[in-house]
């Protein structure tokens, strides 16, 4: 239901900030009344994981945790109470929207109308789009496109929100994309519902914003909170966000009434940069929102209004994002005892690296952390070998060019079982050691919209 | 005087490719400006050390008082690649307010408060 400082707004909710989240979650933001539920399901690791799932079966490549968001959602969109916009469609939006009108079938749901956006895979076309005059240039080292160090494994370009806004004007009550930028899932409905132009820059700006600062969930209402984060009520059951956005782009942030968490300017403003370069050029399909020119003002009961975002005129190009094969790691972990923890663990990883060796195993790249010393740190912890934690986990990581080989590295451990520096237990057992994980490359690029747009298409479909 | 950055300000950092993110936040307007004029890039490059490998750059939020530091190659080659247990950076907060600067007396005698998880206790005693 509308805030009361803005009877004329329109109801958006944060509900899922990654593929794994809790949908359990979005029982209270249905409950309260929310016009959009919008369930923000990738990330660049995502893709990855999703390239895997797809390489091993073609009918994969969606967050499978869709059906359990749905199922909790569908009795209210079939009672006209809210609409669902995700993109959990991941690299198979096609194969997604299966698995939504299976589970509105197997509800024995019907007359709900789900909509389907194509046009962000490019997989097929980099080579044809690149050959056209794309460059590809890396977006951060400016590397050519042709050092590219294997052949892409997926290309996905982060549309924006007008196909979900589309969609939404012919009549579908759940939408599911590919890779849609993640705040354009919320300025979907926005546009949609208040008619915003696509070239009103500002509104697409105060609309970006909401949707960044909604799409991680639990991270604006009190989630990995650096404040007083042990005060945050219930954090156990932490509620996900709701905005509550007017027509002139001015909104309030809160949460279902009742429940956890904390919403003030504090705990917003951990989210407003988080994954941000230069604040006040937030790239996103639609505009370049300036995040710092936001005016963020504390209500009464976890309420924090919103005003005066500004925006400038988008960009002629897409965020591509191309995954490639990087070879494969494996890893293992050992915990040591006081006394000298630390130079247990050192020794013991020389005497893996050395025994690998022996074997006549090529290991690419090792990587070796000390937990309980700096292994989170780095650099930053001042230790030196003389330096006496009371006790000390030893992480070792490999990157081989095989499979095999990478798997083959961590059984060079085990005997270190009786024949290395005390242990105060072996850990090796447990987190791989004998079994390997593939690794992907990103490479980040732009792809001219002029490119894409034209492969952009809607698809309905009602479930009878 | 010196004091730790974990006194005077909160932190997030987040990934994207093989850059990370920190942002810290002041409390009021004059650890701003405090922060603004000790917080260089050159400092948190400094400070990262062989974690970071590339460029640092800094950039101003005055509107919620917060600094945002863009760190290149910092990732180990970015989450799907790295071999780092912390390939999405999320730690490179805590990394952050490590940093000592130099502060005017009443504000390097600041303390922030210290978790309190009492809570946590008797939910693990079982009360």
């Amino acid at each position: 239901m509308p805030d009361p400082a803005l009877p004329r707004s329109v109801t958006v909710a944060g509900g899922q900030g990654f593929y794994g989240d809790t949908p359990a979650a979005v029982d209270a933001l249905l409950a309260d009344g929310v016009d959009y539920l919008c369930l923000e399901a990738l990330a660049e690791l995502t893709l990855a994981i999703l390239q895997k799932d797809r390489q091993r079966d073609e009918a994969r490549g969606y967050t499978r945790d869709l059906p359990a968001y749905l199922t909790k959602a569908l009795p209210f969109v079939v009672a006209g109470r809210t609409k669902v916009v995700t993109n959990a469609g991941g690299i198979n939006p096609a194969a997604a929207a299966r698995a939504a009108i299976e589970t509105a079938r197997a509800l024995g749901i019907s007359g709900v109308t789900v909509a389907t956006v194509f046009g962000d895979d490019l997989l097929g076309h980099v080579d044809d789009l690149h050959a056209g005059g794309e460059r590809f240039d890396h977006l951060d080292t400016g590397a050519a496109y042709e050092t590219l160090p294997a052949p892409p494994l997926l290309a996905s370009a982060y549309l924006g929100a007008r196909g979900i806004a589309d969609a939404l004007a012919q009549g579908a009550d759940i939408v599911i994309t590919g890779r849609v930028a993640d705040a354009s899932l919320f300025l979907g409905p926005l546009a949609h519902e208040h008619g915003w132009h696509w070239d009103d820059w500002d509104r697409m700006a105060a609309g970006i914003l909401v949707g960044h600062l909604l799409e991680c969930s639990g991270q604006s209402l009190g989630g990995n909170y650096s404040g007083d984060w042990w005060a945050i009520p219930h954090p156990w059951d932490l509620p996900y966000p709701i905005a509550h956005v007017e027509a002139d782009g001015t909104a309030v942030i809160t949460k279902p009434a009742g429940s956890g968490g904390r919403v003030t300017t504090d705990t917003l403003r951990h989210q407003l940069l988080y994954e941000v370069h230069d604040p006040a050029r937030y790239v996103a399909p639609e505009v370049v929102a300036d995040f710092t020119s936001a005016q963020f003002e504390d209500l009464p009961d976890d309420r924090v209004r919103i005003t005066g975002v500004r925006g400038t005129p988008a960009t002629d190009t897409y965020k591509l994002l191309v995954a490639y094969h990087a070879g494969w790691s494996g890893e293992a972990r050992v915990a040591f005892s006081w006394p000298d923890a630390h130079a247990k663990a050192k020794a013991t990883a020389a005497i893996l690296v050395k025994r690998v060796e022996m074997a006549g195993l090529p290991v690419d790249e090792w990587h070796v952390e000390y937990w309980g010393v700096n292994a989170l740190g780095g650099p930053t912890v001042p230790v030196d070998d003389a330096c006496e934690p009371p006790e000390c986990v030893l992480r070792v990581a490999w990157r081989c060019s095989d499979q095999r080989t990478a798997a083959l590295v961590g059984r060079e451990l085990t005997p270190l079982t009786l024949s290395a520096p005390p242990a105060g237990m072996t850990g090796s057992g447990r987190g791989g050691g004998s079994s390997a994980t593939e690794l992907l490359g990103i490479w980040p690029s732009l792809v001219r919209k002029d490119n894409v747009d034209p492969n952009v298409r809607v698809v309905l479909e009602e479930v009878t | 005087m010196r004091v730790a950055l974990r006194e005077l300000c909160g932190y997030r950092a987040g990934d994207k490719g093989d850059i990370a993110n920190v942002a810290i936040f002041a409390d009021d307007d004059e650890t701003y400006a405090l922060i603004v004029r000790e917080v260089t890039a050159e400092r948190v490059k400094e400070h990262f050390g062989e974690f970071v490998t590339g460029r640092v750059d800094r950039y101003e939020a005055a509107n919620v008082r917060a600094l945002n530091f863009v760190m290149q190659g910092a990732l180990g080659g970015g989450g799907p690649r790295s071999l780092r247990a912390d390939n999405l950076g999320k730690a490179l907060g805590g990394a952050l307010v490590r940093l000592e600067i130099d502060a005017p007396d009443h504000l390097a005698q600041r303390r922030r408060t210290r978790p309190d998880v009492s809570w946590a206790d008797e939910i693990l005693a079982g009360e």
